[in-house]
C-alpha cells in the first residue's frame, strides 16, 4: 500500500495560511502534529493557550505570521534568520545564531522560542518541507476545526463570513504579515461566564450580578491588537 | 482470589502506564516502506488516516485527505495513536499470576489454564457461572465473534460489553421510536441544516473532528443550541446556551416542545401520516410552562421560548445528542423526549434535517450491532425473538434449544460477581475499574472472582487482578471493519504483525474455542471469512450487511447500513419520505414524564456531581496514559468549579478539594472557571485509583438501557489543609 508519488507542484502557487480563533476548540492537535515534522520531532513549534481559562474556554493557536519585514530578522544581531523566496521566515541558522533571545523578545506575536538545550531560535516555518513540494502545512492539515486553513482567498471568502486581515498596529509600528487572521468586526471581549445564563434568582444563594451577555465569535484578542493606540 | 500481590508502583514499574515520550530506539525518519490507508483507533469517527510503516514498525502518520469524512483532519489523540506501537508497556507473550506479580507462560500453558478453570467452574456452578465482557473498540468482526464464542463455546448466557456505559441509551430509544438503532443522516447533512440542537454533547473534545460540520453550518448561517451545564469549546460561540441543571434534560425538552405546540410549529400532517403517539405527548407536555420548566431545569423561561423560537419554524435542522442526556437512569426517556422535538416538526429523512446520536467508541456503532450484547444476535436480532433464534441457531449449525436465552448486562455482571454467583470472567479491551460507577465495589467484585482471564495489549488496572493475561492485538496489528458514528462501515488494514510472542484477538478466541471443544464453528482463516459469515449472518435481519465486501467498502471509502445486496449503494439516510422501521412504517412518540435523578442533591450532599472526557485523553485512560505528550496536555483531573461556588466554600486557585459522595471521596486539584455552572462541580473520568472520578459516581442504571448514571450524582466538595 504505497501511495501514488503525487506531481510535485509548485510552493504557494495562490495559496495563503489563514486562523481564525473564534473556531477553535483548543484541542491541540496542531501542537501535537508540528511536533511529528523530522526536522524537530518531539519539539513542537506553534503554541496554542487558553487567553484566559478562569473566565473562558476561548483558546488561540499561535503559528509564525511570516511579517513582510519580520522583526525577529530586525532585531538579530547575527543576521540569523532570513526570509526565503516565497516569503516564509525561517528558524534561526544553526551556524550564526548565537541564542541571544532578541527575537523572542521582540517578536509581536509572542512566536519565537530559544530552545535551550539546542542554543537555537526554531520557530514555525510553515513546514516548507511540506509547502515547498505543493502539501499543506501539517497544521492546518490536521485542524478539527479548521481554525487554521490553507488555502486560496478566494475559497476562503465563498466558505467564511470572516474576512480575512493582514495589517496589525502595535504602538508606532505596522506590521504586514504573509498569514492572515479572519476577524469579523463586530466581536467584543466579553468574558463568557455560566451564571449569565441563569434565572435571576436561580443562584440566590450566591446573590451576585453580572453585566454582559456572553458572546459569540470571540476573536478579540486578536481584535485588541489592533485597535491599541498608535 | 483475585487479590493484588504487588503495590500499585510495582505493577506501575513493570507494565505502566510509561508516558512514553520517544519510541523506544529513538525516532525512525525517512521514506516509510509502507504507507497504509487505515482508521484512527479511537472515537466513533474512525478518521481516515495514513501509517507510516517501516521494518514492521509504525514510525509515524501521515494526513489522509482523499478520505471524505475527515478529509486529513485529526485530533491530538489520533496524531499520537502511533505512539502505542513499539511501547514499552506492550504485553509481548501470556503471563500467568504468580507469587512475584506475573509469570512469563507459553501459549499451550495460559491457554490450557484458561480453559481447565472455566471447565471447573462451569461444571461446578453452572454455565452462566462464567461471563464474557467485550469491548465497543473492537472490529465487527471481533464483535460477531465474541458473541458467537460466549454462545457456542462457553455456552453462556452472560455476555456483554462496554457500550453498556456508552451507547446503549441512545441505541434503546432509536429502537423505540424509529425501530432501527442507526444515526439517521450522514453527517454531510450538518452544514445543510439551519437549526442545530447539540445536546449533553461535548463535540468538540469527544468527536472533534464534526466541529468543522458545526462551523460550516454556522458559516451557512445555521443557529446553533448548545444543551450542557458547562460551557464546552463547542458551547463558545452558540447562538444560544441553555446551562440545564444535572438529570434534568427531558423536562427541558418538553418545555420546548410546549412553547411549539402553543405556537402551532409543529407538523400536523407528518406527525398524522407518519407516527403514532402524538396525543400523549401533547397531552405530557402541557403542564411544562416556561417558568415551570425553568424550575426544574434551572434554565430561565426566555431561554426555553427562545429555543422553541428557533428550533420550531426552522427550514431544516438536526438534533445532535451524546452521553449527556444518556447516561442517566431515564437515559432512554431523554433521548425520547429530545427525538420527539424532532418528530414533532417532521424534520427528519431529508438533505440537512435529521438527528443523530454521537458515538463515543471507535466502534461504538458496529460493537453494539453484531451479537455482542446480552439481548442480541447478529444482524442486529433480538435474542427473545424464537424466529430470530432459530435463523441464527440455525446458521451457526447448533440447535435453537442449546443456544442462551438474554444474559446479564455489564454492570449487572459485575454486580453479580460481587455477589458470589459468577465466578469466573473472560474480558478483552475492557477496564471496568476505571470505567464503571462505584470503583471499589467494582475492585470488591474483582477481587471474589475464581477465575478472570483477560485478553489484552497493556496490563489495564482491571487486568491486574487477572488470573492469566492473553497478548491481543493493537488495531494496527490486525484487519477487519468498523461502522462509524454515521452508520458507515469502513475498512481497517493490517500495518505491523503482533508484537513478540502476542497474538490476533481472534485467534486467542479460536484457540480457546478449540480447547472447549467448539473449534468447528471457529475455523476462520483471516479476519476477511468472518466478515462474510457476519455479512451472511445479518442478511434479512435489521441490520443487514449482506452485499458489503471487503473489496467494495474499500472501494467505495465505507458503507452505510442497511446494505441488503451486492448491487445495493448502501442507505446514506435513513427514514426517507416518512418511512420508519417500525412494522407499520410510523415512527413512536414517547411520553415519559420528567422524573429526578437516582440521587437528588440534599443537605448532606448540596452540590452536583458530573463527569465526562477530557480531549488528549480516551476513556480509561489505557491507551492514552501511555502517551507522553497528551498525558502532559492534561497530566491529572482537575475539580472543574464555578468562582461563586468557590467564594462560597472558601477555595482559591491552587488549592486541593476533597469531594465525596455516599459512595467514596476523591481529593483532586481545583480548577475555578466560569464555565460551569455554580451549582455543579465536573471531574474527567480517565484515570484510576485514588484520581478515578468513578469512585464517586452511581452506579444506578436506567431500568430499559442498564447504562449507570455517570452524569449526575450527589456531593460535597471541601478544601483540603
Amino acid at each position: 500500500m504505497v501511495a501514488p508519488v503525487k506531481e510535485s507542484k509548485p510552493a504557494f502557487e495562490d495559496l495563503e495560511f489563514f486562523i481564525d480563533p473564534s473556531r477553535c476548540i483548543g484541542c491541540q492537535a496542531c501542537v501535537q502534529a508540528c511536533g511529528e515534522c523530522d526536522t524537530h520531532r518531539g519539539t513542537p513549534m506553534i503554541h496554542l493557550d487558553y487567553v484566559d481559562r478562569p473566565t473562558g474556554v476561548q483558546t488561540a493557536p499561535v503559528v509564525c505570521m511570516h511579517c513582510e519585514d519580520p522583526t525577529c530578522a530586525k532585531v538579530c544581531p547575527a543576521d540569523a534568520i532570513k526570509k526565503e523566496e516565497h516569503g516564509v521566515v525561517l528558524s534561526a541558522a544553526h551556524p550564526r545564531c548565537v541564542s541571544c533571545s532578541n527575537c523572542t523578545l521582540a517578536c509581536p506575536f509572542g512566536v519565537p522560542k530559544q530552545q535551550i538545550e539546542m542554543q537555537l531560535m526554531i520557530k514555525c516555518d510553515m513546514c516548507y518541507d511540506r509547502t515547498s513540494v505543493g502539501k499543506k502545512p501539517m497544521c492546518a492539515t490536521v485542524c478539527p476545526s479548521e481554525a487554521l486553513y490553507f488555502g486560496s482567498r478566494e475559497e476562503i471568502s465563498s466558505k467564511r463570513k470572516e474576512s480575512p486581515k493582514n495589517e496589525f498596529q502595535f504602538g508606532a509600528q505596522t506590521v504586514r504579515t504573509k498569514v492572515n487572521m479572519m476577524a469579523s468586526a463586530e466581536a467584543e471581549n466579553i468574558p463568557i461566564d455560566v451564571a449569565d445564563f441563569l434565572p435571576e434568582n436561580d443562584i440566590s444563594a450566591f446573590a451576585q450580578k453580572r453585566n454582559g451577555a456572553p458572546d459569540v465569535a470571540n476573536n478579540a484578542v486578536w481584535e485588541d491588537l489592533e485597535r491599541l493606540p498608535i | 482470589m483475585a487479590l493484588l500481590n504487588l503495590t500499585e508502583s510495582e505493577y506501575i514499574d513493570r507494565y505502566g502506564p510509561t508516558p512514553l515520550y520517544t519510541p523506544e530506539g529513538g525516532w525512525v525518519s525517512g521514506e516509510p516502506d509502507n504507507l497504509v490507508k487505515t482508521h484512527c483507533c479511537f472515537c466513533g469517527v474512525q478518521c481516515g488516516i495514513q501509517l507510516k510503516v517501516k521494518e514492521n514498525k509504525v514510525i509515524g502518520f501521515e494526513p489522509w485527505e482523499e478520505f471524505p469524512v475527515n478529509k486529513g483532519k485529526l485530533c491530538p489523540k489520533g496524531v499520537k495513536r502511533y505512539m502505542q506501537n513499539e511501547h514499552p508497556d506492550r504485553i509481548k507473550g501470556p503471563l500467568l499470576r504468580s507469587d512475584a506479580g506475573f509469570r512469563e507462560a507459553s501459549w499451550d500453558e495460559a491457554l490450557d489454564k484458561t480453559v481447565s478453570e472455566i471447565k471447573r467452574v462451569q461444571q461446578t456452578y453452572g454455565k452462566d457461572a462464567v461471563a464474557f465482557l467485550g469491548g465497543a473498540s473492537m472490529t465487527n468482526e471481533k464483535a460477531y465473534l465474541n458473541g458467537k464464542f460466549a454462545r457456542v463455546a462457553l455456552g453462556t448466557k452472560n455476555i456483554d460489553y462496554n457500550g453498556r456505559l456508552c451507547m446503549v441509551s441512545a441505541g434503546a430509544a432509536n429502537k423505540l421510536a424509529f425501530g432501527i438503532d442507526r444515526c439517521a443522516n450522514p453527517w454531510e447533512d450538518i452544514p445543510k441544516a439551519k437549526v442545530l440542537i447539540l445536546a449533553g454533547t461535548n463535540i468538540a473534545e469527544c468527536f472533534p473532528i464534526l466541529t468543522d460540520y458545526i462551523w460550516r453550518a454556522r458559516d451557512n448561517g445555521a443557529k446553533i443550541i448548545v444543551i450542557d451545564p458547562r460551557i464546552t469549546p463547542i458551547a463558545r460561540t452558540a447562538d444560544l446556551y441553555l446551562p440545564v441543571r444535572p438529570g434534568r434534560d427531558s423536562a427541558l425538552a418538553h418545555g420546548i416542545l410546549h412553547v411549539m405546540i402553543e405556537r402551532g410549529w409543529i407538523d400536523a400532517k407528518f406527525i398524522n401520516q407518519h407516527t403514532n403517539g402524538f396525543n400523549e405527548v401533547r397531552e405530557l407536555v402541557k403542564k411544562y410552562t416556561p417558568n415551570y420548566t425553568e424550575k426544574i431545569t434551572g434554565v430561565p423561561a426566555k431561554s426555553i421560548i427562545s429555543a422553541a423560537e428557533l428550533w420550531g419554524p426552522a427550514e431544516t435542522s438536526m438534533l445532535l445528542h451524546a452521553r449527556g442526556i444518556e447516561h442517566h437512569t431515564k437515559g432512554v426517556e431523554n433521548v425520547l423526549s429530545y427525538i420527539n422535538l424532532v418528530l414533532a416538526t417532521g424534520r427528519i429523512g431529508k438533505p440537512g434535517s435529521g438527528y443523530g446520536t454521537i458515538t463515543g467508541q471507535g466502534n461504538g456503532q458496529g460493537g453494539r450491532e453484531h451479537g455482542q450484547r446480552c439481548n442480541q444476535l447478529p444482524g442486529g436480532r433480538d435474542i427473545n425473538n424464537t424466529e430470530h433464534r432459530k435463523y441464527i441457531a440455525n446458521f451457526w449449525g447448533v440447535k435453537e434449544s442449546e443456544l442462551p436465552g438474554e444474559g446479564l448486562t455489564a454492570c449487572e455482571i459485575i454486580n453479580s460477581i460481587e455477589a458470589g454467583e459468577i465466578k469466573a470472567l473472560v474480558s478483552i479491551s475492557f477496564n471496568p475499574l476505571v470505567s464503571i460507577p462505584d470503583s471499589e465495589r467494582t475492585r470488591a467484585a474483582l477481587e471474589k472472582l475464581e477465575h478472570f482471564t483477560a485478553i489484552d495489549f497493556f496490563l489495564s488496572e482491571t487486568a491486574r487482578h487477572a488470573d492469566v493475561i492473553l497478548a491481543g492485538s493493537l488495531q494496527e496489528e490486525d484487519e477487519g471493519t468498523v461502522t462509524t458514528g454515521e452508520g458507515r462501515c469502513v475498512r481497517l488494514r493490517n500495518s505491523v504483525s503482533p508484537a513478540g510472542n502476542a497474538r490476533l484477538d481472534w485467534h486467542i478466541i479460536r484457540d480457546l474455542a478449540i480447547r472447549l471443544g467448539a473449534g468447528e464453528y471457529f475455523n476462520h482463516k483471516n479476519a476477511e471469512d468472518i466478515f462474510l459469515e457476519l455479512t451472511a449472518a445479518s442478511a434479512g435481519g435489521p441490520i443487514d450487511y449482506s452485499g458489503m465486501s471487503y473489496d467494495r467498502i474499500e472501494r467505495e471509502m465505507g458503507i452505510f447500513w442497511p446494505c441488503p445486496a451486492t448491487d445495493h449503494p448502501g442507505t446514506l439516510r435513513l427514514f426517507e419520505k416518512g418511512k420508519f422501521a417500525h412494522p407499520d412504517g410510523r415512527a413512536k412518540f414517547h411520553a415519559f414524564p420528567y422524573r429526578p435523578p437516582d440521587e437528588d442533591v440534599d443537605r448532606d450532599f448540596p452540590i452536583f456531581f458530573t463527569s465526562g472526557r477530557v480531549v488528549s485523553q480516551y476513556l480509561s485512560g489505557t491507551q492514552t496514559r501511555r502517551i507522553g505528550s497528551l498525558v502532559e496536555q492534561y497530566p491529572e483531573p482537575l475539580c472543574e468549579l464555578h468562582p461563586l461556588l468557590a467564594e462560597r466554600l472558601g477555595i482559591t486557585k491552587g488549592d486541593i478539594v476533597r469531594v465525596s459522595t455516599r459512595r467514596g471521596h476523591i481529593k483532586v486539584p481545583v480548577q475555578i472557571v466560569q464555565s460551569i455552572r455554580p451549582d455543579t462541580v465536573f471531574i474527567p473520568y480517565h484515570w484510576p485509583g485514588k484520581k478515578a472520578a468513578n469512585r464517586i459516581t452511581n452506579r444506578a442504571l436506567d431500568p430499559i438501557s442498564k447504562i449507570p448514571e455517570f452524569k449526575v450524582c450527589a456531593c460535597k466538595v471541601e478544601k483540603v489543609n
